[in-house]
């Protein structure tokens, strides 16, 4: 019984070694990417082509799931919460709610990590295992930052605007059950989305979307910069990347959410 | 000039480099040879930086390396010039861009005297007319030689190439051999070559350090690979029968003369 708990505790203390040693070894990693680019010409390079490559062409996906998402709440809401002993404003007030609160920040985001996550891990990944980031080093150039920095800054940029389309394409979506599938009367969904409208859930939602978009681009980042060894290597790390860029939305999305509310 | 002096690297216990010393001179090509795993490429990125010592002192014409600040490394990498085994071009940038790329990030040099100088540099390299490929367009032989124009880009004074020969076949191998000669005897660089290929050995090699298992175990030019006594050495270098052959062949002539 001592030698199992014994084990336990042996088994956390490493866990959370290896946790403190990874988190050490971001900051270092970070504390390379902030700093000043060398050509802030090569930079501007960089970080339009950046914005272009992990916001703009990520515009399709999101307000394709945006649309549908947002018809889907209209409907589960229509047709699970709307009874005549509730207002008739109700399911478009609530699909307003969720769309602009927590699918088009933090879901959104979900979805981007397992988009651009992977790229961006894939993309440092093969850099590292083809030396093509030894290459830079030995030039004198500071790779973290080079790489790094203008994928983190391009996609803070494109963030809010991408959280912007999420949420009018979910109410697109919303009308689109209203006139083409007519579910709810549109009359009802403009009341709804009208109805004790805050326009902070609005700054909530895209200072919430800032912090995720650090998370999907700079812990991709680390796991691309740091992969040892060939392909399957890279193949391990783009996943690592994605699945803990998740968690981590998740578990700054509880905070956040608290913080700001 | 480089001089190591007393150079060792442990990964985990494990001494991999064991007290090395020698000197790299200017103008002159310098092969490290050895076996696979004897710790060449070890050396090599100890020299450039991208591995730290375990002891041990790398002076670049009396600049002591692994003592520099950050900074000071910095700065002193624009001095030199690498070819990776890989070639390692940036896949995203074109034949031109990627020979580009050390001068956009470093030079004052406008647009115009940027693009003569990468022409120049794939000129050299009998590269032109593939500047605006990309680098899966074109052939591992074309590759090296666009990461030659790419190192020599920046004038550095120390070229630095890790078996710049492999996966070529001999003729392409001959070709980058000579550049790699002509271009250190052109702009008097330090240039040291890691490699196992004996066409290098013999056609270019200078000045020739043989490592075994970590050590240096034998320095000299290629003319005296020839009558060397080093056991090691000579089991490394006529592992081929063909080698045999020619060396007995040697053998006999000063016999019989």
């Amino acid at each position: 019984m001592v030698f199992q708990k014994m084990l336990t505790f042996a088994a956390g203390m490493k866990f959370l070694y290896n946790a403190l040693t990874t988190f050490g070894k971001f900051m270092i990693l970070m504390g390379r990417t902030f700093s000043l680019p060398e050509r802030f010409r090569m930079f501007w390079k960089q970080y339009v082509k950046e914005m272009s490559q992990l916001g703009v062409d990520s515009i399709g996906i999101v307000l394709l799931i945006s649309f549908f998402i947002g018809a889907v709440i209209c409907i589960q809401m229509k047709l699970n919460i709307q009874s005549p002993w509730m207002p008739r404003w109700v399911s478009g007030y609530t699909t307003r709610e969720i769309m602009l609160l927590e699918f088009s920040s933090s879901i959104m985001c979900l979805i981007l990590a397992g988009k651009v996550g992977s790229n961006i891990a894939s993309e440092i990944g093969t850099m590292r295992v083809t030396q093509q980031i030894d290459a830079l080093d030995i030039m004198g150039v500071n790779s973290a930052c080079y790489l790094i920095l203008p994928k983190i800054l391009g996609m803070l940029t494109i963030m809010p605007f991408l959280v912007i389309f999420s949420s009018a394409m979910g109410i697109m979506g919303a009308y689109g059950t209203a006139y083409i599938a007519h579910i709810i009367v549109p009359d009802d969904l403009t009341l709804g989305l009208q109805h004790s409208f805050n326009p902070w859930f609005v700054w909530m939602s895209i200072i919430k979307s800032l912090f995720f978009a650090f998370i999907i681009t700079a812990v991709p980042s680390y796991y691309g910069y740091t992969v040892e060894g060939g392909s399957v290597n890279v193949g391990k790390a783009s996943t690592d990347a994605v699945v803990m860029s998740s968690v981590l939305i998740l578990c700054s999305d509880v905070f956040l959410t608290q913080l700001l509310s | 000039m480089i001089e190591v002096k007393n150079l060792c690297k442990s990964f985990d216990g494990l001494q991999v480099l064991k007290d090395i010393s020698t000197v790299f001179e200017d103008g002159k090509t310098n092969l490290i040879i050895g076996q696979s795993g004897s710790g060449k490429t070890v050396l090599m990125k100890n020299l450039v930086g991208l591995f730290e010592p375990t002891s041990g002192q790398i002076l670049y014409d009396g600049r002591d390396f692994v003592r520099m600040s950050k900074q000071e490394k910095v700065r002193m990498r624009r001095e030199m010039g690498m070819i990776f085994q890989s070639a390692a071009l940036f896949d995203s940038l074109t034949v031109l861009e990627n020979v580009m790329f050390p001068l956009d990030m470093f030079s004052s040099m406008t647009l115009r005297e940027r693009t003569k100088r990468a022409m120049d540099c794939l000129d050299r390299v009998n590269l032109m007319g593939a500047e605006e490929k990309f680098p899966g367009e074109i052939s591992g032989g074309m590759q090296k030689r666009v990461a030659i124009a790419r190192a020599i880009a920046m004038n550095p004074k120390y070229l630095f190439c890790d078996e710049p020969n492999s996966g070529l076949d001999p003729k392409t191998s001959l070709v980058i051999d000579e550049l790699l000669h002509g271009i250190t005897r052109e702009f008097n660089m330090t240039t040291i070559i890691n490699t196992h290929d004996m066409n290098s050995v013999m056609g270019i090699g200078e000045n020739i350090i043989y490592i075994y298992e970590g050590r240096k175990e034998w320095q000299g030019v290629s003319s005296q690979i020839m009558n060397s006594t080093n056991k090691r050495l000579t089991d490394f270098i006529f592992a081929s029968d063909l080698l045999k052959e020619m060396r007995e062949a040697v053998t006999q002539q000063h016999q019989n003369s």
